[in-house]
């Protein structure tokens, strides 16, 4: 049978180190480094960045939650640290530990403090969302967060929000201006300072755009028009990716956008709708969605009615054809 | 049996597995379709300049596909036309492509890209006749399109624009008669060395989802890559 020492206990009266308050002081001494550190070095250079409105929200969201989750995580390695070092077992010490039977105080701190952080931040995100339009996030064809005043999808000046419509398909998106005569090119040039409404949809299959120093990111599903809104701040270019598998070619579909000041995006804006006027009177009416398994019927010619090519669906081989999946 | 028969057997069945496994690699997963060199012969300097030669078809009997619409390429040193999607063409070079038409009609699915960018004078001859602007909705004018997003080049493809020439469409491929249109344009290769990746943009994988798979999802049917070597 093993011989089973006792460690010794403090004599009555003699009170034992205070190990609370050493991981305490330990603790909040590197959480306060810590979240200094957070949000003062490394905070600034977080993605988005802060390009636009909601890229800046985005920049906020992820400082706040940083400040706020590595006194969490520090506490942690603190309490690991401090109880790798302090109560280890020496040579002999065989002896069993203190039997721990609760500790409501802890307890009750633990449920506090943890349901008063998630509270806060679902707080702070619902707050922000709402301020920020969105943050930058795809809303659906009825956006809840949506800025103030009415949209115009005829026409634009200084002060109103921008529609951009962004049809994506397979490997390319597009760019449509629906305020500036529906062209549709595949440039995007925004301007500074103003809103813009992205209206995103796709004429194929799943694709994202995603806008990465903008901080937009919403889903491009055919037959769907989904919002999306932020207002860009700093002139510069930007990457726009597609952020959904989307096939083959699905990691070069990407492209450059620029933000300007507003003299020139007007300038671009209007020199663009004069050098595309002659394929822009070819294009359907602007529309939220596109339904390419329709042809107008007026826009569709003699020969291509009596061939039976009314869509461009891509569905021209019959069904009993070996290759139908 | 004797023990050198039985070795002998068990070494000749392992080679067998083994060369098996190896002609399986290399057939199926590392075999891919030819690379058809434009840079041999091309004079350097600013003022070289390349001849590309395609044809697109509305089906090809030279694959285990051939209900699959594909593109083909000319060897410039044989004259032969190649099954594949890839050439390689000088840095900076001008680029000068003659493309056969040899499908019919079909609708674009964004009639953006009946618009011709990215070629030099952002034009193109079809038959002979420049234009800017194909219509694929209105006029039975577009069989596919030739179009290199990397350098935005977009060029539509024109078709046979009668519905008796769209009914009496080369059936063998690759075509050397029948209804075609001829297209031709000319661009200047990127400077910077790489591989651009090129597609076809109308929806010709009939069958499958959105028409955008099968011939368009493969290398060696509706897209390919044009290498730029230095």
């Amino acid at each position: 049978m093993a011989a089973v020492s006792q460690a010794p206990a403090p004599a009555a009266g003699q009170a034992g180190p205070r190990h609370g308050r050493r991981i305490f002081l330990i603790w909040i001494v590197l959480a306060l480094v810590a979240d200094l550190l957070i949000w003062f070095v490394l905070g600034p250079h977080l993605p988005p960045g802060t390009m636009t409105s909601s890229a800046g929200e985005q920049q906020d969201a992820i400082r706040l939650m940083a400040v706020m989750s590595a006194p969490v995580l520090l506490l942690v390695f603190v309490y690991f640290g401090y109880a790798l070092v302090v109560w280890r077992q020496r040579p002999g010490d065989e002896a069993d530990g203190p039997p721990i039977d609760g500790h409501g105080q802890i307890q009750a701190i633990w449920i506090i403090g943890t349901t008063v952080i998630v509270l806060a931040l679902a707080v702070f995100g619902t707050i922000s969302l709402w301020t920020s339009h969105g943050s930058g996030a795809g809303q659906g064809p009825a956006p809840i967060y949506n800025p103030a005043g009415t949209v115009s999808d005829r026409s634009w000046t200084p002060g109103s929000t921008l529609q951009v419509q962004v049809i994506a398909q397979q490997w390319r998106f597009t760019y449509r201006y629906p305020q500036f005569g529906g062209f549709e090119t595949t440039q995007l040039m925004l301007p500074q300072n103003q809103w813009v409404q992205f209206n995103v949809t796709s004429i194929d299959v799943i694709h994202g755009f995603w806008a990465y120093q903008l901080g937009v990111k919403a889903d491009a599903n055919p037959g769907v028009n989904n919002i999306a809104y932020t207002k860009p701040e700093h002139v510069g270019s930007f990457t726009v990716r597609c952020a959904e598998l989307c096939g083959l070619w699905h990691g070069a579909m990407f492209n450059y956008g620029k933000v300007v000041q507003v003299a020139q995006f007007e300038s671009w804006a209007a020199g663009t709708k004069t050098s595309l006027a002659s394929i822009t009177k070819l294009l359907p009416a602007y529309a939220s969605t596109y339904d390419p398994t329709v042809i107008p019927a007026f826009r569709s010619g003699p020969v291509m009615k009596k061939l039976g090519l009314t869509s461009a669906g891509g569905g021209y081989y019959p069904p009993e054809d070996p290759v139908q999946p | 049996m004797s023990l050198p028969v039985r070795v002998g057997t068990l070494l000749v069945a392992f080679l067998a597995v083994v060369g098996g496994a190896i002609f399986v690699v290399i057939h199926f997963f590392l075999a891919g379709p030819a690379v058809i060199d434009y840079t041999a012969g091309a004079a350097s300097g600013p003022g070289r300049q390349v001849n590309v030669v395609m044809q697109e078809d509305a089906q090809n009997t030279v694959t285990n596909k051939p209900d699959w619409v594909s593109y083909f390429i000319q060897d410039p040193k044989t004259k032969q036309w190649v099954h594949t999607t890839l050439f390689r063409v000088p840095a900076g070079a001008r680029v000068n492509v003659t493309i056969l038409g040899y499908d019919g009609c079909t609708p674009l699915r964004n009639t953006v890209w009946g618009k011709v960018t990215g070629t030099i004078g952002n034009t193109e001859l079809v038959d002979g006749k420049r234009v800017s602007v194909l219509d694929a909705w209105q006029t039975c004018s577009v069989g596919h399109t030739f179009s290199i997003p990397g350098i935005g080049l977009n060029a539509p493809m024109g078709s046979p624009t009668t519905v008796a020439e769209n009914n009496n469409l080369c059936s063998q491929s690759p075509c050397t008669s029948g209804p075609h249109a001829t297209m031709q344009f000319s661009f200047i290769a990127p400077t910077t060395p790489g591989s651009y990746f090129w597609q076809c943009r109308v929806p010709c994988g009939g069958g499958f989802l959105t028409g955008f798979g099968g011939p368009m999802q493969t290398i060696g049917y509706m897209t390919g890559q044009m290498e730029v070597a230095s």
